[in-house]
C-alpha cells in the first residue's frame, strides 16, 4: 500500500489524483483464521492492529455486520482525556491518550488528534472537592491535571458565563494534553494499517452464531458463511449481550441510547473542550466550526439508536445557561448510539467461560478515548491467553469479587 | 416520547413522569445463596434486543412501581401490569405473541 506523505499529495496534484489506492482491501472471508475479532469499531480494529504490531499475529479477520466504524466509534463526540480517579482507569486511559499523541505517525494516517485541553467545570462545592481530589490522585498517577480558578476558566474559554442562574462556575479540573480526534479517521487509519499487514476486514457480515466444543470456541456462523477460528474476541459494544448469549454466558451489561447533536458551523469561538457534569452537558467546536454537544444517556434499555428528546432539551437548557451566546444557534443534526453500561461504569477486558474466547466491552459512554490503549491491552490478552498489567483489573470476575473500579462517582456524566 | 399507562391510576404517562427501574422479575438471592447466584442477582441482566420486561415507577404521579413489556428495538409497548407478580401475566404474553405473528 502506498505511503501517504506531503510528497504524495504534490505528486497526485500533478496527475489529477488518479494514483490514490483503496485505503484497505474489501476482503471476503477465508475458511479459517488464527484470530477472529467480531466488531470493526475502534476497539476491535485497534485490537487487530496491536495483535499484528506487538505480537506478530496477522492471520486475523475483523468481522463487521454493518460498515466499518458505523457503531459508536462513528457516533461519538470524540473527547479524549485521562483524568479518571481510580488507578487502573488512569493507567489504561493515560496509556491510550499517550498513544493518540503519536497515532497519526504510527498509522501513517492523519487522525487529527488535537490536544486542545479539556476543562471539567465544578459548579457545586461538592464538585470542587471531588475534582481537587481527582487532581491529587492524578498527580500520584502521573497524569497531568490541575484544579483551576474561575478566572483562569474565563481566560481559557471567554464565552463561558461564570455566574449562571443556577450553578455558578467555581473552578475546573483542567487537563492540558486532553482533547479530541477525528473519529472516522481513527477507524479508517487502523483498518488501512491492518489490511496492510495482511488482515481481512470483512464488512456487511453479521455473526449469527458461535460454535463451541468442549468449552472451546471452534468458529462462528455468519451471514457470509461459516468461519473457523483459533481464538475469538468479541468487541461489539452495545451488542455484547447478544454475542454472549450466542456463546452461552451472561454479562453485567445493559445497552442504552446516548445522544449527541451538532449546530450549524460558526466562526471559531472556543478552542478547548468544556464539560459541565452537574448540569449534564458538554461542548466543543469541530474543525468545521460546528458546536459538538453531548448530554445524558437514557435510563432504560434500548437498541434503537435514537434516544429520548427530553435529554436533548435538558442538555441544551444547561448549555445555554453556561454559554449564553449559543442560544440562537440552529441545530443541524442529532443522533444516538447504543452504549454498553456496566454496574461500576468501568469497561470489561476479560477472559470468558469459554477457554479461547475473549471479550472487550462495557466502555459505555466514554470509550473513544480508550481505543488505542484498549486495543493494546486486549491484543496482549488474546495473544498470551491471559490479561497483562493494563487489563487485569478489568476482568469479569471483579463483580463477583466486589473489586469494582468505581468511576460512576468520578465521572458523573456521559462522555 | 415513550408513553406507558400506569396500571394503578390509569394515567397514560410520558416518560418524564416516570422513573425506569431496570429488569423485572429478578429473583432476590437469599443469604444461603452461592456466589454464582448472588453475582447473577446483583449484576447480570437480561439485555434483549426485543421484548424486555422491566420495572417503572410512576414517580411524578401515584408513586407506585409497576411492570412493562416493551420491545427495545421497535419501542412497541406490549402492555403494563402491576408489580405484585413474579412473572408476566398471560394476557401480556398473548399480546407479545400476537405482535410477533403479525
Ligand atoms: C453519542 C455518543 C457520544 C460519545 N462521546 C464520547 C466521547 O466524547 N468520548 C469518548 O471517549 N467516548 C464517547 N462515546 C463512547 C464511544 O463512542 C464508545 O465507547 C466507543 O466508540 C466504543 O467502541 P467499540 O469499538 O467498542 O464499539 P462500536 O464502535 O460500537 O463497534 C462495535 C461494532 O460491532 C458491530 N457488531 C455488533 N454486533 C455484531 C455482530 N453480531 N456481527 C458483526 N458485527 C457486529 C457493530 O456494527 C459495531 O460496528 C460516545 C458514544 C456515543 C453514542
Ligand atoms: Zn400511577
Amino acid at each position: 500500500m502506498k505511503h501517504y506523505s506531503a510528497f504524495a499529495i504534490a505528486r497526485e496534484a500533478l496527475r489529477n489524483h488518479t494514483g490514490w489506492q483503496r485505503a484497505w482491501r474489501d476482503a471476503q472471508p477465508k475458511s479459517r483464521y488464527d484470530v477472529v475479532i467480531v466488531g470493526a469499531g475502534g476497539h476491535g480494529l485497534a485490537t487487530a492492529y496491536h495483535l499484528g504490531k506487538n505480537h506478530g499475529i496477522t492471520n486475523v479477520a475483523v468481522i463487521e455486520k454493518g460498515w466499518l466504524g458505523g457503531g459508536n466509534t462513528g457516533r461519538n463526540t470524540t473527547i479524549i482525556r485521562s483524568n479518571y480517579l481510580q488507578d487502573p482507569s488512569a493507567a489504561i486511559y493515560e496509556k491510550s491518550r499517550a498513544l493518540y499523541e503519536t497515532m497519526s505517525q504510527d498509522l501513517n494516517y492523519n487522525v487529527m488528534f488535537s490536544p486542545r485541553g479539556v476543562m471539567m467545570l465544578a459548579q457545586t462545592e461538592h464538585e470542587v472537592r471531588g475534582y481537587k481530589r481527582t487532581a491529587h490522585a492524578n498527580g500520584l498517577q502521573g497524569v497531568q491535571t490541575e484544579f483551576i480558578s474561575p478566572k483562569r476558566v474565563k481566560e481559557r474559554c471567554p464565552i463561558i458565563e461564570l455566574k449562571g442562574p443556577r450553578y455558578p462556575v467555581l473552578g475546573a479540573l483542567w487537563q492540558p494534553r486532553a482533547g479530541t480526534a477525528r473519529h472516522d479517521a481513527v477507524a479508517w487509519g487502523y483498518a488501512r494499517a491492518c489490511s496492510n499487514m495482511g488482515m481481512d476486514i470483512i464488512q456487511q457480515c453479521e455473526v449469527t452464531g458461535i460454535r463451541s466444543e468442549g468449552g472451546r470456541v471452534t468458529g462462528v456462523s455468519t451471514s457470509k458463511g461459516e468461519i473457523d477460528c483459533g481464538k475469538l474476541c468479541m468487541v461489539v459494544a452495545g451488542h455484547s449481550g447478544r454475542l454472549a448469549e450466542m456463546a452461552g454466558f451472561r454479562l453485567p451489561v445493559e445497552s442504552v441510547a446516548l445522544q449527541a447533536l451538532v449546530s450549524e458551523p460558526i466562526k471559531p469561538c472556543m478552542d478547548v473542550v468544556v464539560m459541565a457534569n452537574t448540569v449534564h452537558g458538554y461542548m466543543s467546536q469541530s474543525d468545521k466550526g460546528e458546536m459538538v454537544i453531548g448530554g445524558g444517556a437514557d435510563g432504560y434499555n434500548n437498541y434503537t439508536q435514537r434516544g429520548s428528546f427530553h435529554h436533548i432539551e435538558e442538555t441544551v437548557r444547561a448549555l445555554i445557561e453556561t454559554f449564553p451566546m449559543i442560544s440562537r444557534l440552529k441545530m443541524l443534526r442529532q443522533w444516538g448510539g447504543i452504549v454498553d453500561m456496566t454496574g461500576d461504569r468501568s469497561p470489561i477486558i476479560s477472559k470468558t467461560p469459554l477457554e479461547n474466547c475473549f471479550i472487550n466491552c462495557g466502555w459505555g459512554t466514554g470509550g473513544f478515548k480508550a481505543i488505542p490503549g484498549s486495543g493494546w491491552a486486549t491484543a496482549e490478552m488474546v495473544a498470551n491467553g491471559t490479561p497483562g498489567p493494563l487489563a487485569e483489573a478489568f476482568g469479569l470476575e471483579r463483580f463477583r469479587e466486589g473489586r469494582f473500579i468505581d468511576e460512576s462517582v468520578a465521572a458523573g456524566v456521559a462522555h | 416520547m415513550l408513553i406507558l399507562t400506569c396500571p394503578y391510576c390509569g394515567t397514560a404517562a410520558d416518560e418524564t413522569e416516570l422513573h425506569p427501574g431496570g429488569e423485572a422479575h429478578v429473583v432476590r438471592a437469599g443469604p444461603e445463596a452461592d456466589e454464582d447466584t448472588f453475582e447473577a442477582y446483583l449484576f447480570q441482566r437480561a439485555n434483549p434486543r426485543g421484548v424486555h420486561f422491566e420495572r417503572w415507577r410512576h414517580s411524578h404521579g401515584c408513586g407506585k412501581w409497576f411492570h412493562a413489556a416493551r420491545d427495545t428495538l421497535t419501542m412497541q409497548v406490549h402492555g403494563t401490569y402491576p408489580a405484585q407478580v413474579t412473572e408476566p401475566p398471560q394476557d401480556i404474553l398473548d399480546a407479545i405473541e400476537e405482535a410477533r405473528a403479525r
